[in-house]
């Protein structure tokens, strides 16, 4: 048995997005910047494909750049935003401690070149307060950049608030929505967002493709130069067998994401519940204001990546915030922004639930993951200390 | 491409002489919980032999592994040869770890390390015979 628990790291394709794609990796392979009028097949394809999208999350189809994914979409939307605000003289970034490593070097980079960066806090439950981001906004802010909803610990931040906020003062709002697209409701009209990054392998379309919603009237930097195409403000031949797929998956995930949302959310908390039971454990983030998917532990004694290799060795496939797991020295930069600790962040389990999940399956993980959380106790020395008294339990 | 050796996984899986000795004639700790990795051997000692070893491991995978092995690669040696055990060793007994798993090696290494010193601290007279 595989059960497949890490959908945040990507997602099985739909169906309908591999059909989608398929004429035009065959026979309508036509370059969508051609005259004739197979080409031109492949431009109203491409053309079709930008109207589902921006339909899917509110928006108009000119509002629609095609990229490769989420990191290219935010990279050109923070570098495009703060070109802007230079221009103007403004140098001023607000953002907060979460955010994926797409923004948070993005901004390294800006900050490198004059830039200056304010992190607003996320609390114990990994969410932004709209007052503070408020306060935090001067007369050079820029940009603010906030993600809806958080890879690691699924928390979803209040996004229409925020950009509310963010018009009121005039500065560009930009949100990686890349966990939030196909996933949860997101309209760009109604939460006030002007720059928004998606990637279609997080809703069940390929990976390689991407997009950027870009508010009409705020101007983009170009980060590949080249040919005309996406109007001048991504150059390169168009993906359009990976477009084609991308909007098709979309489109299938938003027509069922309230059915789908509620399902796996009570899966969730069935998860959260079986976990819980764990002693000496922690939900990491908002136990409500997280996506339908997102289950988040800290177990204190035990380091991730063992609690990892043994769930594959039981078929589970999961991820974890330890350092092992990343290759760094430290442990993951969200664990550590809620206030965990290294120690507690280092035996950290992150499963994420497909569309297509079980309760037999929810309940095998959990009695998979008691078993070897405590198998991975019987010899740690930390947990030894820890029920002698030597160390205080934290959790 | 698996991330580990088959080796390192066997001992992963079914880690040798786990456990605690509680008449140890030395103790090593090494590592600290914040880096993610913490070592705890067991030494018994009987005629300059090491008779008995057990471990203890907070950590990942390569960590346990490494603990597991460096035990093996001592038990029922002279204690001058336990001595020498180096990280290498280590590593080459498990075929290989990845580059930035080698620390893991070194902890073991150090663990034992540490706890010789110990044994040497209860026992000075033993010293001068390794």
């Amino acid at each position: 048995m595989t059960i497949y628990a890490d959908n945040a790291a990507t997602t099985k394709m739909s169906r309908a997005a591999i059909e989608a794609m398929m004429p035009y990796l065959a026979d309508n392979f036509y370059n969508p910047s051609s005259l004739y009028s197979a080409g031109q097949r492949a431009k109203e394809a491409l053309e079709c494909a930008r109207e589902t999208v921006a339909r899917c999350i509110g928006a108009g189809a000119k509002e629609i750049i095609f990229t490769s994914g989420g990191s290219e979409s935010d990279n050109q939307a923070l570098l495009s935003a703060a070109a802007a605000g230079a221009r103007a003289g403004k140098r001023h970034i607000v953002t907060d401690g979460i955010e994926h490593h797409a923004v948070i070097n993005t901004l390294k980079k800006l900050k490198k070149d004059g830039f200056e960066i304010t992190y607003l806090p996320v609390h114990e439950n990994g969410i932004v307060r709209p007052e503070e981001l408020e306060a935090a906004l001067r007369d050079d802010t820029c940009l603010v950049s906030v993600m809806y909803a958080n890879n690691e610990i699924g928390t979803i931040q209040p996004v229409r608030e925020i950009g509310r906020i963010c018009r009121a003062h005039g500065v560009v709002f930009h949100t990686d929505a890349v966990q939030a697209v196909g996933h949860i409701p997101v309209d760009v009209e109604e939460d006030n967002i002007d720059m928004l990054s998606a990637s279609a392998h997080k809703f069940h379309g390929p990976k390689g493709v991407g997009f950027l919603y870009v508010r009409k009237g705020i101007r983009l930097t170009s980060l590949i130069e080249g040919g005309a195409q996406e109007r001048g403000r991504r150059a390169g031949t168009e993906n359009v067998a990976g477009i084609a797929a991308a909007a098709a998956a979309l489109e299938g995930s938003v027509s069922s994401i309230y059915e789908v949302s509620a399902r796996i959310t009570a899966l969730r908390d069935r998860l959260i519940k079986g976990l819980s039971e764990i002693p000496h454990s922690a939900l990491n983030g908002d136990a409500e204001k997280r996506l339908p998917s997102n289950v988040n532990f800290c177990f204190e004694g035990i380091e991730g990546e063992s609690l990892l290799l043994l769930l594959d060795d039981k078929g589970i496939c999961a991820s974890s915030g330890s350092a092992c797991t990343s290759g760094s020295l430290d442990p993951s930069h969200v664990l550590l922004a809620i206030g965990r600790s290294h120690d507690v962040a280092h035996g950290s389990l992150r499963l994420t639930l497909g569309d297509d999940a079980t309760e037999e399956e929810i309940d095998y993980i959990i009695a998979s993951v008691k078993d070897i959380v405590a198998r991975l106790r019987g010899f740690s020395p930390v947990w030894r200390d820890l029920c002698s008294g030597k160390l205080q339990h934290i959790l | 491409m698996a991330l580990y050796s088959e080796k390192v996984m066997d001992h992963f899986r079914n880690p040798r002489n786990v456990g605690v000795i509680e008449d140890a004639d030395g103790i090593g700790e090494v590592g600290n919980a914040r880096c993610g990795d913490i070592m705890k051997m067991y030494l018994k000692i009987k005629d300059d032999i090491i008779e008995d070893v057990k471990f203890e491991t907070f950590g990942c995978g390569s960590a346990i592994a490494s603990s597991s092995m460096a035990t093996e690669l001592i038990k029922g040696q002279p204690v001058s040869e336990a001595m020498k055990l180096t990280n290498k060793a280590v590593a080459e007994a498990l075929d290989g770890l990845p580059d930035y798993k080698m620390h893991c090696s070194v902890l073991a290494e150090e663990a034992i390390e540490k706890a010789l010193e110990d044994y040497f601290e209860k026992h000075p007279e033993k010293r001068k015979d390794v």
